[in-house]
């Protein structure tokens, strides 16, 4: 096993401890040009947060259409636009970012008890390179829009007169800013990690954004290529896709999915990593079952490979060919599952307390159970047939990217909340919102479990009135959920107008970022930290002396 | 469990729907199972051990082996159950019987068009004899679209410049829903059919004389119903202007001039004639390139266009 000891000189020592990063250097200019792993974190919060809140809209606005069948607020090309950019803006520009690039970005250095990252000037070229693409994603949106759908399924993305040009060029290069991430956070790992800290005394939070980064660095090429074909089909017309050029239009999907599969992974990942995260903390436990979660974390990055094909079981290709993908789909449920059953034992005898970080892990666990079980249904064959295409995929996937990452994103910013700013939310706030997020959900993506099954096809503008109660459901639940996160958004804004009062350690963590002050200082650690335990070592004896003080 | 099923699925329309619900809902009976109990867990952990002043957690054990083989082999047997049983399904739905009616489908931005083997087309609807297999070869003209029936519990994408084929065995009279679920644009969402059901007796008075909306239609009505969805219109205009063949725009009751130097009066022998036998006197300046409807329009239909012609004046 390698255990590579990172450095062995101290850092900076002598540094006063009150220059913490965020004060450490000021003015506009120590933002935009900085090479400090946490501001550029920090910059990402801020960016896929504001991403988070336009794809929000669109969403709000797309459920607000369907509240009657035909038109409620807007034409059918609106709404092709609306739910096109709510996908796209969501999945490129907020979900794949958001926690490796922000919360990791911010994160993982601290708990590998390293200064920074492994390439600092890559990882500041990655945010600046994700800022090019939302503001072609932007110029996109407002040259015309785009009403493909965020998957760009051929002929019609090839014939479409909306700038799909433009945003696939954004999508093209927002890829690049989650390879440098990814090959960014891979070499950290490995070179990093602080003297004693082996392979497997390493925190799962940061095998999870590894396994994420293995995927990040493995399939983003694949999209970047595939998109490129697409735009040379559509400015040269270059038969690749389309049959008129003596294109194949299936063999985007094949293109497509290869990448976007192992997407879904690049977003769920790392939520699950942060879960195993809280749950340790807040049930003052050692994690159960650590090296299967760690393994099942690479088993999933590594099987997510070869499932793509599930994605297409009634597009026409060979039986044969969509037997092998739905029984490489099932393998990889498993890992899922282990996960799952490894939280709970963790949460068997222990302590545990239920503030804001630990209510969005319940809450995770259950989302997520259902989001994972409906996958069975999708995964097997027959009934795939039936659901396809229907609103039982937009609730299944809801319940694994919103249910799943977005809760987990969230439990982790409130987990690291109080790291990141020196400052303490109201928990009182925390757990109104977190109510409200949880029935807002629900509502909204339960009914459409049922208008998939009952057969109301996704992206449909218009639609039957046998269907228009479970959309009324689901319309009022979106409300509720947008205010639950809109409560989170003011009560996290409002603690950065109080003093520094969080202490280093507000959880009771054990892993290396609560060692340091909160906010941290700029080179994270007094001193190199010597790691001699378990990562999740709750045991009563003394826990290491804090770096520092 | 039968309500539950009358809850969540459509009726069955077919056989294959029922086989397609009892699996469907032992996965409904076993995902609910595994819901129910991480509930249960996350509930009664939450209660039972939750932090007082504070407290240490009781145990810190970390491994059980044979705990954590049980949860990895029990859920992996069961899903190879839910794999094996999906294909088999899978199989059935995908694989047609040999003697199957024939249908051709043919999608485009946003309607759906049918073909049947004696040549009759239909548009957004199509009747079918009950308890006979019905096969559909399908192709599109335009992009991806993908047909759905909900009640039969079948859906296969319809591809441009490929043929895909789906198929079924209608088993309940009366009226099905067919939703396109491959989003294609603008119509997507209004690009609905009807598949009528039809007692063997009722389909065969279908096929003679059209269903009950066009038997009662005023015959000029019907003409120009038949003039788009038959295609006359790619070949006639009705402004006077020059198509593949010569406008509708004032042929009736005029002379005209036939390829051999003679000329005709346009009466509806005429009109007859060259819907029927177009071949029979070629106007000149033109090609003899019609297709003859012999055969593929009914005698109703027939007057219906002469009728239609008739009116373009
Ligand atoms: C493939 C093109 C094509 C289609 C489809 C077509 N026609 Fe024609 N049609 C022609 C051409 C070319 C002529 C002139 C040559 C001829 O008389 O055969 C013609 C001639 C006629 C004439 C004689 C017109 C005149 O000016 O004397 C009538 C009436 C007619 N078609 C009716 C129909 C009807 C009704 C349909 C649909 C059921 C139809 N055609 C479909 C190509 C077509
Ligand atoms: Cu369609």
């Amino acid at each position: 096993m390698a255990d590579v000891a990172s450095t062995s000189h101290p850092m900076a020592a002598g540094e006063p401890a009150a220059t913490n990063y965020l004060k450490a250097e000021r003015g506009f200019k120590s933002w935009i040009f900085t090479l400090d792993h946490k501001r550029i974190g920090v910059m990402y919060l801020w960016s896929v947060l504001l991403m988070f809140l336009l794809g929000g809209i669109f969403a709000m606005l797309v459920r607000l259409e369907l509240l009657t069948p035909g038109k409620t607020i807007m034409e059918a090309d609106t709404y092709n636009r609306m739910f096109t950019l709510h996908g796209a803006v969501m999945i490129f520009l907020f979900i794949i970012p958001a926690i490796p690039a922000s919360l990791g970005n911010f994160v993982l250095p601290l708990m590998l008890g390293a200064k920074d990252v492994a390439f600092p000037r890559l990882n500041l070229a990655s945010y600046w390179i994700y800022v090019i693409g939302a503001v072609f994603g932007v110029v996109a949106m407002v040259t015309g829009g785009v009403d493909t759908g965020w998957t760009f399924y051929t002929p019609y993305s090839t014939t479409s007169s909306t700038s799909v040009t433009t945003m696939t060029f954004a999508a093209f290069v927002l890829g690049f800013s989650s390879i440098f991430t990814g090959v960014n956070f891979i070499a950290t790992i490995h070179r990093l990690r602080a003297p004693g800290m082996t392979w497997f005394k390493t925190p799962l939070f940061v095998w999870g954004i590894y396994a994420t980064a293995i995927i990040q660095v493995l399939a983003t090429p694949i999209l970047g290529i595939t998109l490129v074909l697409l735009m040379m089909e559509r400015v040269f017309s270059v038969g690749i896709f389309d049959p008129r050029l003596g294109g194949d239009p299936v063999l985007f999907q094949h293109f497509f999915w290869f990448y976007s599969h192992p997407a879904v992974y690049i977003m769920i990942l790392p939520g699950m990593a942060i879960i195993s995260e809280i749950i340790p903390t807040f049930s003052r436990k050692n994690i159960f079952g650590y090296r299967a979660i760690a393994y099942s974390s690479v088993a999933i990055a590594f099987i997510s490979f070869l499932v793509w094909g599930h994605h297409m079981f009634v597009s026409g290709q060979s039986e044969l060919a969509s037997a092998v993908f739905s029984f490489l789909t099932f393998l990889v449920a498993i890992p899922s599952g282990v996960k799952v059953f490894n939280w709970l034992a963790t949460m068997y005898k222990g302590s545990i307390d239920l503030k804001a970080p630990m209510l969005y892990a319940i809450m995770f666990l259950m989302l997520f159970a259902i989001g994972g079980l409906t996958g069975l249904f999708l995964g097997a064959l027959a009934t795939d047939i039936h659901l396809h295409d229907t609103y039982f995929v937009v609730a299944h996937f809801h319940f694994v990217m919103v249910g799943g990452t977005v809760i987990a994103f969230i439990g982790g910013l409130h987990y690291w909340w109080p790291k990141m700013f020196g400052r303490m939310y109201s928990e009182k706030w925390a757990r109104i919102a977190a109510v409200l997020i949880f029935i807002g959900f629900n509502v909204t993506f339960l009914p459409q479990f049922v208008l998939g099954t009952r057969g109301m096809p996704r992206r449909y503008y218009n639609y039957l009135d046998q269907f228009q109660p479970l959309h009324a459901f689901s319309t009022v639940g979106s409300w509720i959920l947008g205010l639950g996160l809109f409560i989170v958004l003011g009560y996290l804004l409002a603690s950065l107008r109080k003093r520094y009062d969080a202490p280093p350690n507000p959880w009771g963590g054990t892993t290396l970022e609560w060692t340091t002050s909160s906010p941290p200082i700029a080179h994270n650690f007094e001193h190199v930290p010597v790691v001699t335990r378990e990562p999740y070592d709750h045991s009563p004896a003394p826990a290491p002396a804090p770096a520092g003080d | 469990m039968n309500w539950l099923k009358s809850i969540l699925l459509p009726a069955q329309g077919t056989a294959y729907a029922a086989e397609h619900d009892t699996f469907f809902m032992f996965i409904v009976a076993l995902t609910a199972f595994f819901f129910l109990l991480i509930t249960a867990l996350v509930v009664f952990f939450v209660w039972r051990y939750r932090r007082r002043g504070d407290s240490p957690a009781e145990s810190q054990v970390t491994h059980n082996t044979r705990l954590e083989i049980v949860w990895s082999v029990i859920p992996l047997i069961l899903v190879m159950i839910i794999f094996a049983w999906g294909f088999h399904d899978y199989m059935n739905a995908y694989t047609a019987p040999g003697d199957a009616l024939e249908i051709q489908v043919t999608a485009k931005q946003w309607i759906w068009q049918f073909e049947y083997p004696d040549g009759m087309r239909t548009v957004n609807e199509i009747h079918v004899p009950i308890g006979r297999p019905v096969r559909l070869v399908m192709s599109s003209e335009d992009v991806i679209h993908s047909f759905f029936v909900p009640s039969f519990r079948i859906k296969k994408d319809v591809v441009p410049g490929m043929y895909t084929d789906l198929w079924f065995l209608p088993e309940a009279e009366g009226e099905h829903t067919l939703f396109c679920a491959e989003y294609c644009g603008r119509g997507h969402s209004d690009m609905l059919g009807k598949i009528y059901v039809d007692s063997e007796e009722k389909f065969r008075e279908w096929q003679e004389l059209g269903d009950e909306r066009t038997r009662t239609m005023p015959l000029a009505e019907l003409g120009a119903l038949l003039y788009e969805s038959r295609g006359c219109s790619t070949c006639h205009s009705l402004d006077g202007s020059r198509r593949d063949g010569p406008s509708f725009k004032g042929v009736f009751g005029h002379e005209v001039k036939l390829s051999d130097g003679t000329t005709v009066l346009a009466d509806e022998n005429y009109i007859r004639e060259s819907i029927l036998e177009p071949q029979a006197k070629i106007v000149s300046s033109f090609e003899g390139i019609m297709p003859t409807f012999q055969g593929l329009l009914r005698e109703r239909e027939v007057k219906a266009l002469i009728e239609f012609v008739k009116e373009q004046q």
